[in-house]
């Protein structure tokens, strides 16, 4: 617990450092990751501990602060939350080192580097923390750090706008959360998690919608998301990779922490977050679908992950309430796992996409490809984590889902107390993985394969080491996890015991042994045929052609399969939902002239929904306009109006 | 010797009225220069065996409120070339009625406020919370920036008497409120007034709403 603790220290005092040698940006980076990475092993010793040897680890400072105490508690499900934190944190930094060089003397690295070492301090304290005010404390000064490492590039206007939108963002969940806060203290006068009576009734609900709300727009929920396809693309990519893969689980945690805390859940709360999740996993990754900008497209998918984390919890909940042990810990269980599996195959994602856009200048699908050749490490790791994030065995990404599914299938039974919920989730995380392949595959195919399609592509070189190092760690972790989940059993039903009965996650353990040993079989089956190729194509000499000619005589790069060609079948048929804006040529001669076809997707939610209530609060703020004209008597009569009536109220 | 204290209580209440009454710019800075000096005599009169260092206390105040504000002000009025009117929003009936309200709110204030037993003077937290409302009745109801700074004056006034009503025995509170008071009558007036009158011959902070973030409509471009 100490050591969790001088971890975040280091991290604090990394930052400072990287911040003093702010001029000269190589000692400021290394100083910045170094920090990162000795914090991270540090910080890792209590957490696998805590996740092995499950306890309760409490450290009190004596310093008081206002309405609240610097109380940490390290527990498994706060080390669930942490392991990821670390691993992640350390790999991004490394990533970043080769990843930020090219803008040394452009861009302030110094504070570039103090505040990433400042938002993984500040995701730790979030996870330690027993006590609102730290909690608060960590969660702001998370929001503020990220917020700065978004808008690095500042000039352009793309950037400031996504900085704007993730600020009012962050502003007003955690407006939501010191609603939420002082609901849960009201009762007992202290905000200490430990002191918190356990709410009854309709007090109970509004907490629980309050932590939707503020946790959910840091998780991404559906239609809370708005923040994230902005601001994902705009970060730097190491920092994407930890705020997508750790950052917005931040929500998924305070979540949990809230129905910890809020004890026996009632039963619409499980229906909502399962609707929140379905709603959110499907249609993030029909989203990401029509992207046309490689990051984008990760940063939807993400929203989509977090739905399917939700619809976990949602199940779990909903067992909790129906007292239905089995779905309680699966959920609950498989919701966890695949929060550590998303952290390491996304952040790989958004690694791999951070090479491409280093060295190809832009990560605009349609102006890319043909990559495999000119960067066959990144490729490699890119389809690695796509296959990861289409949940397709060995790999992680199927375990957490797996887990998920079997919590729903034990009761779809006749019998069972929760069919209908339990079909809806198998049948969204079904649509979730097919779309999710088509969507991978679309990314993946038209940035690597085939031809280069602009002279941007044309002389791209490979990511420098430290970003090889970094992803092929992350890499590894994602093949290790898929490959060992039956040893992640036991943490995982540590985690959950505040929630649910853990053992029938333990029992799980045995199916898990089966994914196991049919991965084994699978890589051996992948090793076979490759041994079978190389025997059958010995001394043959490789014949180089084209791909994908299409049956032209002399096709050229621009004649190939494009990204949004690709996806049109599908992206047509959710067009009501996708409202993509198109313009197709109309050939109505036999021998057209030039034409042009223009395809883009769009912010539905912002547009459709955000939009106009902001134009609606605005008008309705215009009306007020006359109290603010610009008279220094009314002003100081509006301070004396209010403070009469606050003297008044107050006899 | 507390008949004297509620005399000059009453005298405390009375300039009040007449502030709210007085139209000439010169004859509003004597009056808040006498609501000072008077307001200051009180702590020599509340208690006996005043401590010295109180006799030293009330000296500088007198000096400070009596003497040098009154000059100050009055050479800004005569530099800054402002005419004698004090240029109300609303008109003096109303503003006596107003001061008058207030006088009479504060009454049911003074017995309403869960004070603890130390006021012995009769009607002392009234009359420092009138005062404190005919302050903010200057400040909102007259258009010069000189009257502004009487006003903060007045309401400081209104501040001692409150904090001499409670804390006769620690004069810290009071002597930050003159610290305050300093702080207004220098910087706003000495500063802020002689710039603004030349940069734009006139210091009537009506006309002086052009500079701020707002644009009223008339002015049209910005919104």
């Amino acid at each position: 617990m100490l050591l969790a603790v001088v971890s975040a220290g280091i991290l604090v005092f990394s930052a400072a450092l990287s911040l003093s040698l702010g001029r000269d940006p190589q000692k400021a980076s290394a100083a910045g990751a170094a920090g990162a990475v000795i914090a991270a092993i540090i910080g890792l010793i209590p957490t696998v501990k805590i996740l092995l040897y499950p306890a309760i680890e409490t450290i009190s400072f004596p310093c008081s602060l206002p309405t609240g105490s610097f109380t940490l508690v390290l527990d498994p499900l706060s080390a669930i939350f942490l392991l990821p934190v670390f691993i992640l944190t350390a790999a991004a930094a490394l990533y970043g080192l080769d990843y930020l060089k090219p803008m040394a003397g452009k861009k302030p690295l110094g504070t570039a580097w103090a505040m990433f070492n400042l938002l993984s301090a500040a995701m730790v304290l979030v996870l330690l923390s027993a006590d609102a005010v730290p909690f608060l404390m960590g969660w702001e000064t998370m929001a503020a750090a990220s917020f700065a490492l978004v808008v690095l590039e500042h000039e352009k206007p793309q950037v400031r706008k996504a900085g704007l939108i993730y600020l009012v963002a962050g502003g007003s969940g955690a407006l939501f959360l010191l609603f939420m806060f002082s609901l849960l203290a009201s009762p007992s006068g202290s905000v200490a998690f430990s002191s918190f009576l356990r709410p009854t009734g309709a007090l109970a609900s509004a907490v629980f919608i309050c932590a939707v709300l503020g946790f959910g727009l840091k998780a991404g929920f559906i239609p809370l998301h708005i923040w994230l396809p902005e601001a994902h693309p705009a970060a730097p990519s190491h920092v994407s990779a930890v705020m997508s893969g750790v950052m917005i689980k931040m929500g998924i945690y305070g979540l949990l922490r809230v129905l910890v805390i809020l004890g026996a859940p009632k039963e619409w709360w499980g229906w909502l977050l399962i609707v929140i999740g379905a709603v959110s996993a499907v249609a993030g990754v029909l989203f990401a679908l029509a992207q046309h900008d490689l990051k984008r497209l990760l940063a939807w998918s993400s929203i989509e992950n977090v739905g399917i984390i939700t619809m976990g919890i949602g199940l779990g909940v909903l067992g909790q309430a129906r007292s239905i042990p089995s779905l309680a810990a699966l959920g609950y269980g498989g919701a966890l796992l695949h929060v550590i599996n998303h952290a390491f195959f996304k952040g790989l994602l958004f690694m791999s996409a951070g090479s491409v856009l280093h060295a190809a200048g832009t990560a605009e699908l349609e102006a890319l490809g043909g990559l495999l050749k000119k960067m066959p490490f990144t490729a490699f790791f890119f389809f690695f984590g796509s296959a990861a994030a289409c949940a397709l065995p060995p790999l992680n990404g199927f375990t957490g889902e797996f887990l998920i599914y079997l919590g729903a299938f034990n009761n779809i039974g006749p019998s069972s107390k929760a069919a209908l919920p339990a079909l809806i989730v198998i049948t969204s995380l079904a649509a979730t993985g097919a779309l999710a392949v088509a969507a991978f595959a679309k990314a993946g195919g038209s940035v690597f394969l085939g031809e280069p399609r602009a002279d941007s592509a044309e002389g791209p070189h490979d990511a420098g080491t430290m970003m090889k190092v970094a992803m092929a760690a992350l890499a590894m972790l994602c093949a290790i996890i898929g490959l060992c989940s039956p040893f992640l059993i036991k943490p995982l039903a540590a985690a959950i015991t505040p929630l649910a009965v853990s053992y029938p996650l333990l029992d799980a353990g045995v199916n898990m042994l089966y994914v196991s040993a049919g991965a084994l079989t699978l890589i051996a089956l992948i090793l076979c045929v490759w041994a079978l190729r190389s025997a059958l194509s010995r001394g043959l000499p490789p014949v180089r052609g084209v791909t994908w000619d299409c049956g032209y005589a002399a096709p050229t790069a621009r004649m190939q399969y494009g990204a949004s060609a690709f996806t049109q079948p599908l992206t047509d048929f959710f067009q009501p939902l996708l409202r993509k804006a198109r313009s197709y040529p109309a050939i109505a001669e036999y021998f057209p002239g030039t034409a042009s076809f223009s395809t883009e997707a769009r912010a539905v939610f912002y547009n459709h929904l955000y939009s106009p209530a902001g134009a609606q609060i605005k008008r309705l703020a215009f009306r007020y306009t006359w109290l603010q004209h610009g008279r220094l008597q009314f002003y100081i009569l509006y301070i004396v109006i209010a403070l009469i009536a606050l003297l008044v109220w107050k006899l | 010797m507390t008949t004297l204290a509620e005399l000059i209580i009453v005298a405390v209440i009375l300039l009040n009225l007449s502030l709210a009454a007085s139209g000439s710019l010169a004859t509003c800075i004597r009056l808040a220069a006498a609501q000072g000096v008077i307001a200051a005599l009180l702590p020599l009169l509340a208690g006996h065996g005043v401590p010295s260092g109180t006799i030293v206390f009330c000296c500088a105040v007198i000096l400070l409120k009596g003497a040098i504000f009154p000059w100050l002000l009055t050479r800004a009025r005569v530099k800054a070339n402002v005419s004698r009117d004090a240029e109300p929003v609303i008109g003096y009936p109303a503003s006596i009625i107003l001061c008058l309200g207030a006088f009479a709110a504060s009454s049911w204030l003074g017995t309403r406020l869960p004070l603890p037993e130390t006021a012995r003077v009769a009607w002392i937290v009234p009359a420092s919370l009138s005062t404190i409302f005919t302050g903010f009745l200057l400040l909102t109801t007259r258009g010069k920036a000189i009257t502004q700074v009487l006003g903060y004056l007045v309401i400081e006034n209104g501040i001692y008497i409150f904090g001499l009503a409670l804390f006769v025995e620690q004069p810290l509170m009071v002597e930050m409120a003159i610290l305050l008071d300093v702080f207004v009558a220098v910087f706003v007036m000495g500063i802020t007034i002689f710039h603004i009158s030349r940069e734009f011959d006139h210091i009537d902070t009506a006309e002086l709403s052009q500079l701020g973030d707002w644009y009223p409509k008339q002015s049209g471009g910005e919104k």
